[in-house]
């Protein structure tokens, strides 16, 4: 293990943080309003939207994210004349663009399912609730449906914003110098893989490991009635149960 | 009795020298840089390394498979043990040498860069057309700035952990933007799709690509580079604790250059003699 050639790299990987922070964060902040979409999309009434959104899910969950960001920049590549007569080349041209599509909609693939899955365990009792006070269509999902659909699918976001700070790697692939970009820089310069992918694999740990922490953070500032203290809660429930023992003894 | 020792020593040194003939070599190619090795539509590898492999095999006397890695960890994985030889058009440089072992050379091409035919670089030249970087003359030098000042602010694209990569780093680090890809491939459709503005690679590479359909919209441009950090010419990788395989290997290539089929499958691959006589 070459301890020097670890010191002397620390920096240079810790210089590339801001580049996979701000492929994550972008990626991710853009994913969620087109996942927003896509879910509500994919529960509509209408048949057809429902099964493009479907479609659009299917596509982006069912192929690997290195296939993707490969046939978006080098695909675009091959059809440069199309993108330049609609004007788009621009953008395809720019390595960081193909990069942030690519992710933006993997993510968007799957956080639609995640917010689909938690607008549909929105109790019904609430929905009706909402109506009987009328509520108009958009008040409910503003003041009711999303915020109860937001606290059921948090921990299943977490995992997956987690899962995005790791596949911003694969944008060095394309060229892009993030952590892995310049690990794999370095590592092509001293052929000691080892020591450089310990301390990228660190910086990843540690960037992850923040994220965990907000995200609980987040929990327990939405939901705090499910972290109360456990003890009380569960001799509050023997008590209550007990009671309701009795009280169904008396009614026999 | 004394014979009975000698006649069972002859039968040691007999079977030992057929330990000798089987002795089996594990040998790594990346598959992905014609024509030195790459891979023909049905998936075989193939190109001027694996008809030499053959060759010098057969001079070796030895068993020889040939394996596939990615150029990126083609040394951890040699110094890992996964393989004993690299055969994928790797120059013999001294940072290099510092890691590995390497026989001696058996080719030498050029580095070039190509640019597409509609750049404005396409007709560049320099005062000097070749370049020793081992020892740079004034007109070298001279011919060296031209090059830094045309391509100021340029992208340019190379091979990750090549000795091009070195080179441009170390000749035009500050003044270009340089984009490194995992294979010369991908490098070739951003180079064809104007992400890159220049690419730089061995003349060996790029010359059955521009006589190609691929190549058609690029054209070489420059010097032809040699020497200083492109190292003494391309020879065998084998771990610093195989000196056997070192001596072994560099015998077999002496001899394979001597009687002309270095040459012969150069020209076959390459299109010109790129064998190295000294």
């Amino acid at each position: 293990m070459d301890f020097e050639l670890m010191i002397e790299s620390w920096p240079k990987l810790f210089a590339a943080i801001p580049v996979t922070l701000s492929l994550a964060a972008s990626s991710i902040s853009i994913g969620f309003i087109v996942a927003i979409g896509v879910s509500l999309l994919r529960l509509s009434k209408n048949r057809l939207l429902s099964n493009v959104a479907y479609f659009f899910v299917y596509l982006f969950r069912s192929t690997p994210l290195l296939v993707q960001i490969f046939l978006i920049y080098y695909g675009s590549g091959q059809f440069k004349d199309f993108f330049e007569s609609i004007g788009l080349w621009v953008f395809f041209r720019e390595a960081w663009f193909c990069a942030i599509l690519s992710l933006t909609l993997n993510t968007g693939a799957y956080t639609s399912e995640i917010i689909r899955g938690g607008i549909q365990s929105v109790p019904f009792g609430q929905i009706e609730a909402a109506k009987a006070v009328g509520m108009s269509k958009g008040l409910l999902f503003r003041r009711i449906t999303f915020p109860i659909a937001i606290r059921q699918a948090l921990p299943a976001y977490g995992n997956e914003i987690i899962l995005m700070v790791k596949s911003t790697s694969l944008a060095s692939t394309i060229t892009i110098l993030d952590i892995t970009g310049i690990a794999q820089k370095i590592i092509s310069a001293t052929w000691s893989p080892v020591e450089i992918f310990i301390i990228a694999g660190a910086i990843y740990l540690t960037i992850n490991f923040l994220i965990t922490r907000i995200v609980q953070w987040l929990e327990i500032w939405l939901s705090p009635q499910l972290f109360r203290d456990r003890k009380s809660w569960w001799k509050s429930l023997r008590e209550n149960g007990q009671q309701a023992a009795e009280v169904q003894q008396e009614f026999r | 009795m004394k014979k009975l020792v000698i006649l069972a020593a002859a039968a040691v040194f007999a079977l030992a020298g057929q330990a000798v003939a089987q002795e089996k070599v594990r040998i790594a190619t990346e598959g992905a840089y014609a024509p030195w090795n790459y891979k023909d539509s049905a998936g075989n590898l193939v190109g001027f390394e694996l008809d030499l492999a053959k060759d010098l095999c057969k001079r070796m006397s030895a068993e020889c498979t040939v394996v596939e890695q990615a150029w990126d960890g083609i040394i951890p994985a040699l110094q890992a043990g996964k393989y004993d030889a690299i055969m994928a058009g790797m120059s013999i440089t001294a940072k290099r040498k510092k890691v590995i072992s390497f026989s001696r050379a058996y080719a030498a091409t050029p580095a070039k860069f190509v640019v597409l035919k509609s750049s404005p670089n396409a007709s560049f030249k320099t005062m000097e057309s070749d370049i020793d970087l081992a020892e740079v003359s004034d007109a070298e030098k001279a011919s060296v700035s031209e090059l830094v000042a045309k391509f100021k602010g340029k992208k340019i694209g190379v091979q990750v952990a090549t000795t091009h990569e070195n080179f441009l780093n170390e000749y035009l680090g500050k003044d270009v933007t340089i984009l490194t890809y995992k294979t010369q491939e991908q490098l070739d459709l951003d180079l064809q799709a104007g992400r890159v503005d220049a690419a730089l690679a061995s003349m060996s590479y790029w010359a059955p690509l521009l006589k190609g359909d691929k190549g058609k919209d690029m054209v070489a441009v420059g010097p032809n580079l040699t020497g200083g950090p492109f190292g003494a010419g391309v020879g065998v990788g084998i771990r610093q604790a195989d000196g056997k395989l070192v001596d072994m290997f560099s015998k077999a290539i002496n001899e394979s250059i001597a009687d002309g089929t270095v040459k012969k499958l150069a020209i076959m691959h390459f299109g010109f003699d790129a064998s190295v006589k000294k």
